[in-house]
Protein backbone atom coordinates (compact mmCIF):
# COMPACT_ATOMS: atom_id res chain seq x y z
CA UNK A 1 0.00 0.00 0.00
CA UNK A 2 2.77 2.69 0.93
CA UNK A 3 4.99 1.13 -2.10
CA UNK A 4 2.09 1.87 -4.25
CA UNK A 5 1.40 5.14 -2.51
CA UNK A 6 5.50 6.15 -3.34
CA UNK A 7 5.28 4.36 -6.67
CA UNK A 8 2.32 6.43 -7.78
CA UNK A 9 4.23 9.50 -6.62
CA UNK A 10 7.42 9.17 -8.00
CA UNK A 11 5.97 8.30 -11.03
CA UNK A 12 2.98 11.06 -11.88
CA UNK A 13 6.20 13.87 -10.57
CA UNK A 14 8.71 12.08 -13.54
CA UNK A 15 6.01 12.54 -15.90
CA UNK A 16 4.82 15.45 -14.96
CA UNK A 17 8.35 17.19 -15.50
CA UNK A 18 9.16 14.94 -18.52
CA UNK A 19 5.96 17.10 -20.10
CA UNK A 20 7.47 20.25 -18.60
CA UNK A 21 10.45 19.53 -20.18
CA UNK A 22 9.54 19.87 -23.59
CA UNK A 23 6.81 22.11 -23.02
CA UNK A 24 8.55 25.38 -20.93
CA UNK A 25 8.86 28.21 -22.62
CA UNK A 26 12.12 29.56 -20.88
CA UNK A 27 15.00 26.63 -21.15
CA UNK A 28 16.41 27.13 -17.59
CA UNK A 29 13.20 25.71 -16.78
CA UNK A 30 13.46 22.85 -18.72
CA UNK A 31 16.58 21.84 -17.57
CA UNK A 32 15.70 22.59 -13.76
CA UNK A 33 12.82 20.41 -14.45
CA UNK A 34 15.14 18.01 -16.01
CA UNK A 35 16.42 17.27 -12.87
CA UNK A 36 13.22 17.12 -10.96
CA UNK A 37 12.60 14.30 -13.47
CA UNK A 38 15.98 12.45 -12.60
CA UNK A 39 15.37 12.74 -9.03
CA UNK A 40 11.99 10.96 -9.45
CA UNK A 41 13.26 8.43 -11.89
CA UNK A 42 16.31 7.39 -9.18
CA UNK A 43 13.08 7.25 -6.28
CA UNK A 44 12.07 4.69 -9.17
CA UNK A 45 15.22 2.85 -9.12
CA UNK A 46 15.11 2.92 -5.72
CA UNK A 47 11.71 0.96 -5.68
CA UNK A 48 13.42 -1.58 -7.91
CA UNK A 49 16.29 -2.03 -5.62
CA UNK A 50 18.71 -0.79 -7.90
CA UNK A 51 20.41 1.40 -5.09
CA UNK A 52 23.72 2.09 -7.13
CA UNK A 53 22.21 3.42 -9.80
CA UNK A 54 19.50 5.87 -8.18
CA UNK A 55 23.14 6.93 -6.76
CA UNK A 56 24.95 7.41 -10.09
CA UNK A 57 21.76 8.77 -11.40
CA UNK A 58 21.63 11.49 -8.62
CA UNK A 59 25.44 11.96 -8.92
CA UNK A 60 26.43 11.80 -12.41
CA UNK A 61 22.98 12.95 -14.10
CA UNK A 62 21.53 15.64 -12.09
CA UNK A 63 25.66 16.49 -11.18
CA UNK A 64 27.30 15.93 -13.89
CA UNK A 65 24.84 16.04 -16.75
CA UNK A 66 22.26 18.71 -16.05
CA UNK A 67 24.82 21.03 -14.45
CA UNK A 68 26.59 21.05 -18.02
CA UNK A 69 23.26 21.89 -20.10
CA UNK A 70 22.30 24.20 -17.36
CA UNK A 71 25.93 25.73 -17.77
CA UNK A 72 25.49 25.91 -21.75
CA UNK A 73 22.05 27.27 -21.72
CA UNK A 74 22.73 30.07 -19.88
CA UNK A 75 26.57 30.40 -21.25
CA UNK A 76 25.00 31.42 -24.70
CA UNK A 77 23.30 35.19 -25.51
CA UNK A 78 20.56 33.63 -26.96
CA UNK A 79 16.76 35.01 -27.66
CA UNK A 80 15.03 31.93 -26.72
CA UNK A 81 11.73 32.94 -27.45
CA UNK A 82 12.50 33.30 -30.94
CA UNK A 83 13.25 29.70 -31.09
CA UNK A 84 10.26 28.93 -30.16
CA UNK A 85 8.68 30.48 -33.33
CA UNK A 86 6.31 27.43 -34.58
CA UNK A 87 6.01 25.58 -31.37
CA UNK A 88 2.10 25.56 -32.31
CA UNK A 89 2.80 24.75 -35.60
CA UNK A 90 4.54 21.47 -34.71
CA UNK A 91 2.17 20.96 -31.79
CA UNK A 92 -0.63 18.79 -33.83
CA UNK A 93 2.28 16.81 -35.66
CA UNK A 94 4.22 16.01 -32.56
CA UNK A 95 0.66 14.95 -30.37
CA UNK A 96 0.20 12.95 -33.27
CA UNK A 97 3.49 11.05 -33.92
CA UNK A 98 3.06 10.92 -30.00
CA UNK A 99 -0.21 9.73 -29.55
CA UNK A 100 0.51 6.95 -32.41
CA UNK A 101 3.41 5.89 -30.45
CA UNK A 102 2.14 5.68 -27.47
CA UNK A 103 -0.76 3.75 -28.92
CA UNK A 104 1.62 1.03 -30.47
CA UNK A 105 3.29 0.48 -27.21
CA UNK A 106 0.34 0.12 -25.22
CA UNK A 107 -0.90 -2.57 -27.84
CA UNK A 108 2.07 -4.37 -27.23
CA UNK A 109 1.77 -3.99 -23.54
CA UNK A 110 -1.49 -5.40 -23.96
CA UNK A 111 -0.71 -8.96 -24.78
CA UNK A 112 3.07 -9.13 -24.49
CA UNK A 113 4.32 -12.02 -22.28
CA UNK A 114 7.69 -13.63 -20.62
CA UNK A 115 8.80 -16.48 -23.39
CA UNK A 116 8.97 -19.72 -21.09
CA UNK A 117 12.79 -20.17 -21.47
CA UNK A 118 13.30 -16.19 -19.95
CA UNK A 119 13.52 -16.96 -16.05
CA UNK A 120 15.72 -19.99 -16.67
CA UNK A 121 18.52 -17.99 -18.93
CA UNK A 122 19.38 -15.78 -15.91
CA UNK A 123 22.91 -14.96 -16.80
CA UNK A 124 23.83 -13.12 -12.80
CA UNK A 125 21.08 -14.07 -10.54
CA UNK A 126 20.59 -10.97 -7.83
CA UNK A 127 22.35 -12.41 -4.77
CA UNK A 128 19.65 -11.51 -1.11
CA UNK A 129 19.91 -8.17 -0.50
CA UNK A 130 20.39 -9.17 3.33
CA UNK A 131 23.75 -11.31 2.72
CA UNK A 132 25.38 -8.98 -0.19
CA UNK A 133 24.57 -5.54 -0.75
CA UNK A 134 23.40 -4.39 -4.55
CA UNK A 135 26.77 -2.06 -4.94
CA UNK A 136 28.73 -4.61 -4.12
CA UNK A 137 26.86 -7.00 -6.19
CA UNK A 138 27.12 -5.07 -8.92
CA UNK A 139 30.72 -4.46 -8.21
CA UNK A 140 31.51 -8.31 -8.41
CA UNK A 141 30.37 -8.60 -11.81
CA UNK A 142 31.71 -5.74 -13.42
CA UNK A 143 35.07 -6.09 -12.06
CA UNK A 144 35.02 -9.75 -13.73
CA UNK A 145 32.64 -10.62 -16.16
CA UNK A 146 32.40 -7.27 -17.61
CA UNK A 147 35.74 -6.17 -17.01
CA UNK A 148 36.36 -5.23 -20.51
CA UNK A 149 33.45 -3.54 -20.99
CA UNK A 150 33.61 -1.98 -17.82
CA UNK A 151 37.32 -0.38 -18.88
CA UNK A 152 35.61 0.32 -22.64
CA UNK A 153 33.10 2.65 -21.12
CA UNK A 154 35.92 4.32 -18.84
CA UNK A 155 38.06 4.86 -22.34
CA UNK A 156 34.41 6.51 -24.10
CA UNK A 157 34.33 8.82 -21.28
CA UNK A 158 37.97 9.63 -21.62
CA UNK A 159 37.46 9.86 -25.43
CA UNK A 160 34.55 11.85 -25.20
CA UNK A 161 36.60 14.14 -22.41
CA UNK A 162 39.16 15.05 -24.61
CA UNK A 163 37.16 15.65 -28.03
CA UNK A 164 34.83 18.34 -25.75
CA UNK A 165 38.20 20.00 -24.49
CA UNK A 166 39.53 19.98 -28.34
CA UNK A 167 36.12 21.32 -29.43
CA UNK A 168 36.20 24.40 -26.67
CA UNK A 169 39.61 25.28 -26.76
CA UNK A 170 40.68 28.05 -28.20
CA UNK A 171 43.87 29.94 -28.55
CA UNK A 172 43.36 34.15 -28.56
CA UNK A 173 46.24 36.31 -29.67
CA UNK A 174 47.25 39.23 -27.07
CA UNK A 175 46.48 37.26 -24.05
CA UNK A 176 49.02 37.52 -21.44
CA UNK A 177 48.94 33.86 -19.77
CA UNK A 178 51.20 32.28 -17.22
CA UNK A 179 54.21 29.95 -18.80
CA UNK A 180 54.83 27.62 -15.68
CA UNK A 181 57.60 26.03 -18.02
CA UNK A 182 58.96 28.29 -19.62
CA UNK A 183 59.68 29.99 -16.02
CA UNK A 184 60.26 27.02 -14.17
CA UNK A 185 63.29 26.19 -16.65
CA UNK A 186 65.04 29.55 -16.60
CA UNK A 187 68.69 29.87 -15.69
CA UNK A 188 70.55 32.02 -14.06
CA UNK A 189 72.69 32.52 -16.92
CA UNK A 190 69.82 32.50 -19.08
CA UNK A 191 68.65 35.58 -17.47
CA UNK A 192 71.10 37.30 -15.61
CA UNK A 193 74.16 38.89 -17.22
CA UNK A 194 77.15 41.29 -15.95
CA UNK A 195 78.21 43.65 -17.69
CA UNK A 196 81.46 46.01 -16.93
CA UNK A 197 80.24 49.37 -17.44
CA UNK A 198 82.83 52.01 -18.35
CA UNK A 199 81.96 54.59 -16.78
CA UNK A 200 79.96 57.59 -18.53
CA UNK A 201 79.93 55.46 -21.67
CA UNK A 202 77.03 53.27 -21.08
CA UNK A 203 75.98 49.87 -22.38
CA UNK B 1 -4.02 -1.45 -8.97
CA UNK B 2 -2.02 -1.61 -5.75
CA UNK B 3 0.40 -3.95 -6.19
CA UNK B 4 3.33 -2.59 -8.37
CA UNK B 5 4.54 -5.31 -10.89
CA UNK B 6 6.74 -4.81 -14.44
CA UNK B 7 3.59 -3.22 -16.41
CA UNK B 8 3.39 -0.16 -13.98
CA UNK B 9 6.87 0.99 -14.80
CA UNK B 10 7.08 -0.33 -18.46
CA UNK B 11 3.90 2.04 -18.74
CA UNK B 12 5.95 4.83 -16.95
CA UNK B 13 8.60 4.58 -19.36
CA UNK B 14 6.81 4.30 -22.33
CA UNK B 15 4.90 7.42 -21.56
CA UNK B 16 8.49 8.69 -20.86
CA UNK B 17 9.78 7.73 -24.17
CA UNK B 18 6.85 9.21 -25.84
CA UNK B 19 7.36 12.52 -24.58
CA UNK B 20 10.82 12.87 -25.51
CA UNK B 21 9.65 11.38 -28.96
CA UNK B 22 7.13 14.20 -28.79
CA UNK B 23 9.80 17.01 -27.56
CA UNK B 24 12.30 16.24 -30.63
CA UNK B 25 8.95 17.28 -33.05
CA UNK B 26 7.56 20.36 -31.14
CA UNK B 27 11.07 22.20 -30.21
CA UNK B 28 12.34 21.80 -33.50
CA UNK B 29 14.84 24.46 -33.96
CA UNK B 30 15.91 24.44 -30.21
CA UNK B 31 19.03 22.18 -30.14
CA UNK B 32 19.58 22.04 -26.49
CA UNK B 33 15.93 20.93 -25.72
CA UNK B 34 16.08 18.31 -28.32
CA UNK B 35 19.29 17.26 -26.68
CA UNK B 36 17.11 17.36 -23.46
CA UNK B 37 14.53 14.92 -25.37
CA UNK B 38 17.27 12.62 -25.76
CA UNK B 39 18.36 12.77 -22.14
CA UNK B 40 14.47 11.82 -21.23
CA UNK B 41 14.19 8.70 -23.76
CA UNK B 42 17.11 7.25 -22.70
CA UNK B 43 16.10 7.75 -19.36
CA UNK B 44 12.95 5.34 -20.05
CA UNK B 45 15.49 3.08 -21.41
CA UNK B 46 17.09 2.63 -18.86
CA UNK B 47 14.09 2.10 -16.52
CA UNK B 48 12.89 -0.62 -18.54
CA UNK B 49 16.14 -2.15 -18.53
CA UNK B 50 15.96 -1.27 -14.34
CA UNK B 51 12.58 -2.80 -14.34
CA UNK B 52 13.02 -5.96 -16.56
CA UNK B 53 16.15 -6.85 -14.27
CA UNK B 54 14.23 -6.29 -10.85
CA UNK B 55 11.58 -8.87 -12.89
CA UNK B 56 13.80 -11.55 -13.91
CA UNK B 57 15.82 -11.29 -11.23
CA UNK B 58 19.09 -10.89 -12.95
CA UNK B 59 21.83 -8.34 -12.24
CA UNK B 60 22.96 -7.92 -16.21
CA UNK B 61 20.53 -5.45 -17.31
CA UNK B 62 21.70 -2.77 -14.25
CA UNK B 63 25.16 -3.15 -15.76
CA UNK B 64 23.65 -2.83 -18.78
CA UNK B 65 21.97 0.38 -17.31
CA UNK B 66 25.37 1.46 -16.52
CA UNK B 67 26.70 1.48 -19.53
CA UNK B 68 24.04 3.48 -21.14
CA UNK B 69 24.55 6.27 -18.69
CA UNK B 70 27.68 6.39 -19.45
CA UNK B 71 27.55 6.53 -23.05
CA UNK B 72 24.62 9.79 -22.49
CA UNK B 73 27.02 11.47 -20.45
CA UNK B 74 29.68 10.99 -23.29
CA UNK B 75 27.22 11.75 -26.16
CA UNK B 76 25.74 15.18 -24.27
CA UNK B 77 29.54 16.53 -23.46
CA UNK B 78 30.12 16.54 -27.29
CA UNK B 79 26.80 17.39 -28.17
CA UNK B 80 27.37 20.57 -25.86
CA UNK B 81 30.63 21.28 -27.16
CA UNK B 82 29.18 21.48 -30.66
CA UNK B 83 26.73 23.48 -30.00
CA UNK B 84 29.45 25.80 -28.32
CA UNK B 85 31.61 25.58 -30.92
CA UNK B 86 28.60 26.26 -33.18
CA UNK B 87 27.32 29.30 -31.82
CA UNK B 88 30.76 30.62 -31.54
CA UNK B 89 31.14 30.46 -35.08
CA UNK B 90 27.39 31.71 -36.38
CA UNK B 91 25.78 33.13 -33.38
CA UNK B 92 22.82 30.91 -33.43
CA UNK B 93 21.77 27.49 -32.40
CA UNK B 94 18.75 27.41 -34.62
CA UNK B 95 18.62 23.95 -35.96
CA UNK B 96 17.52 25.22 -39.57
CA UNK B 97 20.51 27.51 -39.57
CA UNK B 98 22.87 24.41 -39.51
CA UNK B 99 23.26 23.22 -43.49
CA UNK B 100 26.45 24.33 -44.40
CA UNK B 101 27.33 20.31 -45.20
CA UNK B 102 24.12 20.42 -47.11
CA UNK B 103 24.94 19.43 -50.82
Amino acid sequence: MILALVFYLFAAITVASGVMVISARNPVHSVLFLILAFFNAAGLFLLNGAEFLAMVLVVVYVGAVAVLFLFVVMLLDINYLKLREGFLQYLPTGGLIGLILLVELALVFGSWKFAGEAPLSVAAPIPDVAAVTNTEALGRLIYTDYIYLFQSAGLILLVAMMGAIMLTLRKRPGVRKQKIYDQNSRTKESSVEIRKVPSGGGI
Amino acid sequence: MFTIGLAHYLTVAAILFTLGVAGIFLNRKNVIVIMMSIELMLLAVNLNFVAFSHALGDLVGQVFTMFILTVAAAEAAIGLAIVVVFFRNRGTIAVEDINQMKG
